[in-house]
């Protein structure tokens, strides 16, 4: 058994190539069908995510599944094989853990640390469960990868600090509010900015959006999209009122909110906090409204130093990182050499369980008449005097599997037992010869 | 028997110090778990020594500014436990742990006062009284320490420089809601102790209030408690403003623990216990 991977992401594929491979099934449904007719590939999971497309299967012949995997990538009809095949990185068996693990850890991501990489493999394996092409090798290697990306996340705090503007913003929200559900958020403009910060807020759990802009038309759709009311920009100082998180984002040219206007309101508001995010250039609101007590407002250059600062101690979490990574990706590989033994073990149950069953049909033929409880205690014994006498092999087995010798120790017991008769019937021949 | 029971509160409280003190260097949650748990063991061999005290000299053991101490940690850890149990804002255990655990050793590092104990530290009510300022003091000093995470996680919010404890402190409404909550059970508990207080006086001496350093200073401390709560119940004030009062109430009620054993003289000192 072996796992390979195959996969190509943003470092050596360019975007373009990246997205013909995206699109390559549209429908998992497809993609895992040709993926399981694949003789070669006992189980296999197939995921993107924002900068990667990779293919990870269980393959008992790992060239031939590469060699498959290959292919299956390079089926697409626009996708220039050579290109592909420049682009294509390959990992097998250590190396494959390892990769998967660094991917659902994010070590591997454009920004490091980036939260949504765990949830697409989450997304893609629940995917591949659906389409029934996982197996036991590879349920166990990605519930090990989802409890080893969350210990990255506790254990480094890689995910800590904030490396986008917007989830900069979030994160200072946080440390003020506490939890931003059941917040206000008040939108000032309704451009590209403000719609990803919606995104945002709405799936950090603020539940009441208002849009503030210029044209109220525009504000009314974006509105709409993100369930929140619209309201003129005239009638702003009200809405200070009701908001806690405001993010401005205009093109206008002076202040739209200025000093005075805040400190009016906080009054009315009971100095409930207030949490200003100015992400407009040049600025729409008035830096001096930082000085009020309870307010905190933030510009895009603070934001960028927040950010700034944050990527560098990501680095270190990194490192660390990598060497829980390391450990981990160990202790799975004695788990996959563990896997070797079973199915002698299974084999070996099964054929004690075959001759039980003749002998005893064999037994009860002569022996005439019995009762039920007599035939019951025939049954009871074969069955013992087999598991007793198998007992130490499996245990010599289930022992075994750390030394070196272990697929030596695995023939042998085979070959003891007999369990590969097609083989054993090839050298029949000569061992007749020797008698 | 004694010097083991305290050696094992000592061990336990310095214990969780460390453990907090881990907690919040590594930022794993396990450590504050631990923490806790070490300030839990602790708390019930404290009470058990506390009980042992109380029968053996038939009175609470409070005659001494080191006795004090010692009787104070017990409560400011009870009150510490409660907290977290209902509110996990677990740095706070950095500051109480040592705190409660210095406390604790001050049984061991103040002088003993040999002899005799007034007559008037005798009976229910003034052990009730001792009993309920105390309890109300170790609330209101929670609202202090947190009031100082207050300040020190808004001053970084609103000046953007974002420091050690940045990633480590809760978030300010959190804390804010600590303030709150530590007012709404310290500021009765006072007041009883207070009245209490002041009933006994009334029937040892005669009198309701007796002009003690210590009596003055306490109630200029309630009366600060009293426009915090009355503000945050009305005007609706909180944060800044909040913690600092509730930091300020703190400072005088050490003062006032520190002035009645040190420098004032009074019914109230450790000591004297003269008639007034």
């Amino acid at each position: 058994m072996n796992l390979v991977l195959v996969g190509v992401n943003h470092k050596t594929a360019p975007v373009e190539l990246r997205e013909k491979l995206c699109g390559l099934f549209p429908d998992p449904q497809t993609a895992y069908q040709r993926l399981k007719a694949a003789p070669e590939l006992s189980e296999v999971l197939y995921y993107n995510t924002c900068n990667r497309v990779e293919v990870l299967a269980v393959a008992p012949d790992p060239e031939a599944g590469i060699r498959r995997l290959t292919e299956f990538l390079a089926s697409h009809p626009e996708v220039d094989p050579p290109e592909l095949e420049k682009a294509l990185y390959v990992h097998q068996g250590e190396a494959a853990v390892r990769h998967l693990f660094r991917v659902a850890a994010s070590l591997d991501a454009m920004v490091v640390g980036e939260p949504q990489i765990l949830g697409q493999v989450k997304a893609a394996y629940r995917q591949a469960t659906e389409q029934n092409a996982t197996g036991p090798i590879l349920n166990r290697l990605l519930h090990k990868t989802f409890s080893v990306a969350k210990k990255v996340r506790t254990e480094t705090g890689i995910g800590d600090h904030a490396v986008s503007i917007s989830y900069a913003a979030v994160s200072l929200g946080k440390k003020i509010f506490g939890e931003l559900g059941g917040k206000t958020a008040l939108l000032i403009g309704a451009g590209e900015m403000a719609e990803l910060a919606l995104e945002h807020l709405r799936r950090q759990g603020v539940d009441r959006i208002i849009i503030a802009n210029r044209t109220l038309e525009r504000a009314a759709r974006l509105a709409e999209r993100f369930r929140g009311r619209a309201v003129p920009l005239e009638g702003l100082e009200e809405e200070l009122l009701a908001c806690d998180i405001l993010i401005s984002s205009t093109g206008a040219e002076g202040y739209v909110l200025r000093r005075e206007q805040v400190a009016a309101a906080m009054r009315r508001r009971r100095q409930r906090p207030l949490f200003l995010i100015d992400i407009a250039v040049p600025r729409d609101l008035d830096p001096r409204i930082n000085e009020l007590e309870y307010v905190y407002l933030y510009n895009i250059d603070d934001l960028k130093e927040v950010v700034e600062s944050n990527v560098q101690r990501r680095q270190q979490a990194a490192s660390q990182a990598e060497g829980l990574v390391a450990a981990e990706t160990l202790k799975f590989l004695d788990w996959l050499k563990t896997l070797g033994v079973f199915p002698t073990i299974i084999a070996l149950q099964e054929k004690a369980r075959a001759i039980c069953r003749q002998e005893l049909k064999k037994t009860l033929g002569h022996l005439g008449p019995l009762t039920p409880e007599q035939v019951e205690a025939l049954e009871v014994l074969t069955r013992s005097v087999a598991a007793k006498l198998l007992h130490d092999p499996i245990m010599f087995l289930k022992r075994n599997h750390h030394s070196r010798h272990a697929a030596a120790e695995i023939t042998l017991v085979r070959r003891l037992f007999n369990l590969d008769p097609d083989e054993n019937h090839l050298r029949k021949p000569a061992l007749a010869e020797s008698d | 028997m004694a010097a083991l029971l305290i050696s094992l509160i000592l061990l336990a409280y310095f214990g969780g110090t460390a453990a907090y003190l881990a907690y919040v260097f590594v930022q794993r949650e396990g450590f504050a778990r631990v923490g806790a748990g070490c300030l839990a063991a602790g708390w019930l061999v404290h009470t058990g020594e506390l009980m042992r005290r109380f029968v053996s000299l038939g009175q609470l053991p409070m005659s001494t500014p080191g006795e004090a101490l010692f009787f104070f940690s017990w409560t400011l850890t009870a009150v510490f436990l409660l907290l977290t149990w209902r509110f996990p804002i677990r740095i706070l255990g950095v500051l109480v742990a040592p705190l409660s655990a210095l406390m604790a050793a001050a049984l061991w590092l103040l002088p003993s006062r040999p002899g005799g104990v007034s007559p008037l530290l005798a009976g229910f009510w003034l052990h009730l009284h001792v009993l309920l300022s105390l309890a109300g003091t170790a609330a209101l000093t929670l609202a202090g320490l947190g009031g100082l995470l207050y300040l020190l996680q808004e001053r970084q919010l609103k000046q953007k420089k974002f420091g050690f404890f940045y990633r480590r402190l809760p978030s300010l409404t959190q804390l804010d809601r600590l303030n709150h909550w530590c007012l709404t059970l310290g500021f009765p508990l006072l007041t009883l102790g207070i009245i209490t207080g002041s009933l006994y006086a009334q029937m040892a001496l005669g009198r309701f209030f007796n002009w003690d350093p210590k009596e003055i200073l306490t109630l200029i401390a309630w009366l600060i408690y009293t426009v915090l709560l009355h503000e945050r119940l009305t005007v609706g004030w909180r944060g800044r403003r909040a913690a600092w009062l509730a930091l300020g109430g703190l400072s005088i009620m050490v003062l006032a623990f520190a002035g009645a054993s040190l420098w004032f003289t009074g019914y109230h000192s450790f000591g004297s216990f003269r008639m007034p």
